[in-house]
């Protein structure tokens, strides 16, 4: 922090429930990561008391999220922000709403899982994993974008989207090709689709994300031109 | 004595340009430079003793009063320099009027509170007419209406701080200088006035000292932050519409005062 020429800091308690939210928000992120993985894993493995498992535990992402939110509009209410710590309370309820939308995607995979059922999926699954893989490292990325108020970290995952949405046309090409030779895998192949669709979603989220952290550190709004560079 | 002109080509009304300010060899202002638009709200924000009420009262002349105040710099009020040796300061008061932190009614009937000035003035139009306009602009005329006898001392702090801005507003001023207006008032005569502030920046160009940052960030248009150096004069950091000063500031300086940590 640089040298301020005016009196002694203040507000240390304000700061620490500042720094208490961006650390649920933080665990938030990691479990609706782990989350997403493992409807993957589960899915991949059709390990179905793991997809229930997932399904499950979406309760405690919504309960988190709703915990989180009701914080951020306490704080909003008593401590009147404003400037960066506005910011940064706006931002947080932005990114606790994306994390339990991803969260929602993770529970929708173990869903379709369990449709799924005893059937095995029409193709080795290969490019799904890749794309959950992706999803998730933006997410990370865009936390970890969050809490160091990297924006450079945030444009890059802006631009690493295109990587995701580049494997879902692959999938969605392939999966159509082998629908169209087989009608009688319709079904589970447009379970895969649905899957490779919720992956995309998410690595959009993770892009929801890295915006708030670019509003968060810069005050602007993402300037598109500049997601092109990276 | 030079006539002030009734407009400039620019929406400036007042313009400040390397103003310094002394009292005796004390610099309580340094180097300030501050364009104020027309018919809009300007704030005044910064600690206590960064020099906010100082530079209201330059722009009124209200420092002559104090011995050994002195300033150097410019003061432009619709293009003319009010410290110009041919410039009567008396008149500067009755074009830049002020309303003052403790809401001061003189101890005459509401009537002539209102009145007084255009008295002085030698208005010549009819009184009554212009005692009701200035009421019905500070919205307090349906309050008192009838009880226009009635000693400015026996309303509230509420409603003497909306005399106080009839009276103000009754020799039809271009600039209304407020030195925290609402600082002694309760929260709901506090948004009474800043309705007031809204409603009258239509037609008066407002500059309001406030310590309430809430308040800054709800009645003006523009802010200015202002804060004070080692040598303890008060200086302007930074100047900006007052959205952008409290989403985002440009300066660490106004960020850590505005969001409470500094200052």
């Amino acid at each position: 922090m640089t040298n301020r020429p005016m009196g002694r800091h203040q507000r240390a308690e304000f700061d620490r429930d500042l720094q208490n939210l961006q650390d649920e928000l933080l665990a938030l992120g990691s479990m609706v990561e782990k989350a997403t993985i493992k409807s993957v894993d589960a899915l991949k493995t059709r390990d179905l008391a793991m997809s229930q498992q997932v399904i499950r535990e979406d309760d405690i992402i919504d309960r988190k999220r709703a915990e989180l939110e009701e914080r951020a509009v306490d704080l909003i209410a008593i401590q009147q922000p404003v400037a960066s710590d506005l910011r940064m309370l706006i931002a947080a309820l932005h990114v606790s709403m994306e994390l339990e939308r991803i969260g929602d995607y993770a529970e929708g995979i173990g869903k379709i899982s369990l449709m799924m059922g005893d059937q095995p999926p029409i193709k080795p699954l290969v490019d799904i994993p890749r794309m959950a893989e992706k999803a998730t490292a933006m997410l990370r990325a865009s936390l970890d974008a969050l809490v160091k108020h990297d924006v450079e970290k945030a444009y890059k995952v802006l631009a690493d989207d295109d990587e995701v949405d580049a494997l879902y046309d692959q999938v969605y090409r392939e999966l159509l090709l082998i629908m169209v030779q087989d009608p009688k895998v319709i079904e589970r192949g447009t379970y895969l689709l649905w899957t490779a669709h919720d992956l995309e979603r998410i690595a959009d989220r993770a892009t929801n994300i890295a915006e708030q952290v670019v509003y968060l550190v810069t005050g602007k709004q993402v300037d598109p031109n500049q997601v092109s560079r990276y | 004595m030079t006539t002030i002109t009734e407009t400039t080509a620019t929406d400036t009304t007042l313009s400040v340009t390397n103003l310094d300010m002394y009292y005796g060899s004390f610099r309580a202002l340094r180097d300030i430079n501050l364009d104020v638009q027309r018919n809009s709200v300007t704030a005044l924000i910064g600690p206590s003793g960064s020099g906010k009420s100082t530079l209201l009262r330059c722009f009124n002349r209200m420092n002559d009063l104090i011995p050994g105040a002195r300033v150097e710099g410019q003061v432009l009020f619709n293009g003319e320099d009010i410290y110009h040796p041919s410039i009567d300061p008396t008149e500067i008061r009755l074009r830049v009027g002020m309303v003052f932190q403790k809401p001061n009614p003189f101890p005459k009937s509401i009537y002539d509170n209102v009145a007084f000035g255009l008295r002085i003035n030698g208005f010549r139009g009819n009184m009554d007419e212009a005692v009701e306009r200035s009421l019905r602009r500070a919205a307090l005329w349906d309050e008192v209406k009838d009880r226009l006898k009635a000693s400015g001392l026996t309303l509230s702090g509420g409603q003497q701080q909306r005399l106080c801005i009839a009276r103000a507003v009754a020799v039809q001023p271009d600039i209304i200088l407020m030195d925290e207006p609402a600082s002694a008032l309760d929260p709901i005569s506090t948004l009474a006035i800043e309705d007031l502030m809204r409603e009258l920046s239509r037609d008066y160009t407002i500059i309001v000292v406030t310590h309430n940052m809430q308040q800054a960030a709800r009645v003006s248009d523009w802010t200015a932050f202002m804060t004070m150096g080692e040598d303890r004069a008060g200086y302007l950091v930074e100047v900006g519409d007052t959205h952008q000063i409290f989403t985002n500031p440009r300066d660490e300086r106004t960020e850590g005062y505005i969001t409470g940590r500094f200052g």
